[in-house]
């Protein structure tokens, strides 16, 4: 079972079970939603801005555990970023799970979000790790729209 | 795979089955396919059927040998592609022991059945103020047409409600017949729940009001004899890759004063009887309702599944899924935190279960790495799941074909579940 445990790395099971950042903010500066109806994934992400930084960020809503932990993990990592950061975080979180190989290293300058590269190996899984990051993504470029990645 | 051996020492419950297992396996050849080194457990049955070889070659032979269009060429081909055809509408007649070969008429499936009679039935039949009704477990292809006709004729949709074992409550449809009522239409057995329900009375019920009633039959087809006289329903829809048959084809029956009085569905070639630009006649049932080019292949490849089911009889499908039924629910029920979604007195061989702190979908991965394929998700059931305040579940849906091993195995795994995420 090697590669289960490729996919549900501890880490992921940890913040699935105990999700950080699992609230709402009151009078965000940016909120966005995310639905992936098929599977039943879905969230909400707000967002508080100082300037052009990520002051704070929580989420709330249910699904797998990819999805969930996706979404707590990309809270704790965004905080305290500017928004081009965290949009190259995203664009590089994408590129790990669902673009071409990549090599290790590459992976490791994520950090902790390295744990989703498991899940490139699981083509119908993707989808529940990237939903938050388009969510978020989303909610940056201030896009009105319910995001889906199904 | 500890966890397997308190499975096997679970009591037995049934007697040894009449069905020889490993001769019908045989039949199947893609149930020989190995995943990830692992023998495949095909247990999402419910979604698609797999196909024995008779099926294959038959359709393989009617490419190689008969195929030609059909109802048109004076030669040879076309003949037989013609007869062939007409032969499997007559396999499926008998199949639901219709009166009439033109009461069976051949759609892509279940949803194009139901879509035909919402268009034909209802463009006729239903206008503003008018009443549909509806179960709270009908799959999206039996509601979704049926809004579409609302919408379009100002008519409304009412809906039988269901208790918690997943059992429509008779009483409650009985008070929703009224005289706004212009169809019922009612899942024969669930997808998501496989809950039999009980169509005769429910026939019965509207037919002493003057309602007619279309019944769903894809997830019955499978399991049980179909009798469209005994039931009384007014139609009956098919769809044959549910029932070992090809994707892309089904049958409709229609009873014959009714199939007669309804327009067209879709115009085209075959479905006329003369055409000019001041305007057209049309054909006679099933013609009428089968425009253009059908899926002759299919409809031939259906008749052939139509026969190996008869081959098998239903006696001893009936009993040896009954013994998968009532093992994985035991089974299955005595994992901790597992909850069986759907509990009707009457079932066909279909679990529906939800683990407690643990996505179906997380479920449906895990099974996977050991070659097990089920569903996972909403089966296209969302009243359903709203119902039982679900976002999704697992479903285990057993064929004539699986066995008790594959069930253990399946337990096994969900076990494994439990100890991944704790």
């Amino acid at each position: 079972m090697s590669d289960l445990r490729d996919l549900y790395q501890q880490i992921i099971l940890d913040h699935n079970r105990s999700p950080r950042n699992f609230r709402e903010i009151e009078q965000p500066d940016r909120t966005a939603r995310g639905d992936n109806p098929l599977c039943g994934d879905r969230i909400t992400l707000y967002v508080k801005l100082d300037g052009d930084r990520v002051s704070d960020i929580a989420f709330q809503g249910s699904g797998c555990a990819i999805s969930q932990a996706s979404a707590s993990l990309m809270t704790t990592t965004v905080k305290g970023k500017t928004v081009n950061e965290a949009d190259e975080l995203f664009r590089r979180f994408h590129a790990m799970v669902a673009g071409p190989a990549q090599k290790a290293g590459k992976r490791e300058s994520l950090g902790k979000l390295a744990a989703f590269g498991g899940v490139r190996d699981f083509p119908a899984r993707v989808k529940c790790a990237n939903l938050p990051w388009h969510t978020l993504h989303a909610a940056l470029q201030a896009e009105a729209k319910t995001v889906t990645t199904e | 795979m500890e966890a397997s051996r308190s499975v096997t020492s679970l009591p037995q419950v049934a007697p040894q089955s009449g069905l020889d297992v490993r001769r019908v396996r045989r039949d199947f050849p893609i149930l020989a396919t190995q995943v990830r080194g692992k023998p495949l457990a095909y247990l999402d049955n419910a979604a698609t059927s797999q196909k024995p070889r008779s099926v294959i070659e038959t359709v393989s032979r009617f490419y190689s040998s008969e195929n030609a269009n059909i109802h048109r060429g004076v030669y040879y081909l076309s003949e037989k592609s013609t007869a062939a055809y007409e032969s499997a509408r007559a396999k499926v007649q008998a199949f639901v022991n219709a009166r009439h070969p033109h009461e069976i008429v051949f759609v892509r499936g279940t949803t194009e059945a139901v879509n035909l009679v919402a268009a034909a039935f209802g463009r006729s039949a239903v206008r503003e103020g008018d009443e549909i009704l509806l179960s709270q477990m009908e799959h999206h292809s039996n509601i979704v047409p049926w809004q579409l006709l609302c919408e379009a004729s100002g008519a409304r949709l009412r809906v039988i409600p269901m208790d918690d074992a997943g059992e429509l409550v008779l009483e409650e449809y009985e008070k929703l017949l009224t005289d706004r009522t212009k169809l019922v239409a009612v899942v024969h057995v669930s997808n998501s729940l496989g809950t039999v329900n009980p169509v005769k009375e429910i026939v019965a019920l509207a037919h002493e009001r003057g309602i007619p009633v279309l019944v769903d039959g894809a997830q019955r087809a499978p399991h049980g004899p179909v009798d469209v006289q005994d039931l009384d329903c007014d139609f009956y829809t098919l769809s044959g890759h549910k029932m070992f048959g090809p994707t892309g084809i089904g049958a409709l029956y229609g009873r014959a004063s009714l199939l007669e009085r309804m327009p067209p569905y879709q115009g085209g070639g075959d479905m006329i009887r003369s055409v000019s630009f001041e305007g057209s006649t049309y054909a006679p049932p099933p013609a009428k309702f089968e425009a253009g080019t059908p899926n002759i292949a299919g409809a031939v490849g259906l008749g052939a599944a139509v026969d190996y089911l008869a081959g098998i009889g239903w006696e001893a499908i009936r009993q040896h899924e009954n013994e998968l039924l009532q093992y994985a629910t035991e089974a299955l029920s005595s994992v901790p935190s597992v909850r069986i979604i759907g509990t009707a007195g009457e079932k066909v061989s279909v679990v529906s279960f939800v683990m407690q702190g643990v996505h179906p979908h997380d479920i449906g991965t895990v099974v996977d790495q050991d070659g097990i394929a089920i569903r996972t998700g909403h089966h296209c059931t969302q009243p359903v799941m709203d119902f039982y305040g679900v976002p999704a579940t697992a479903r285990a849906s057993f064929a004539l074909y699986n066995t008790r091993d594959e069930v253990e195995r399946l337990v096994s795994q969900v076990r494994y579940v439990r100890q991944v995420f704790g």
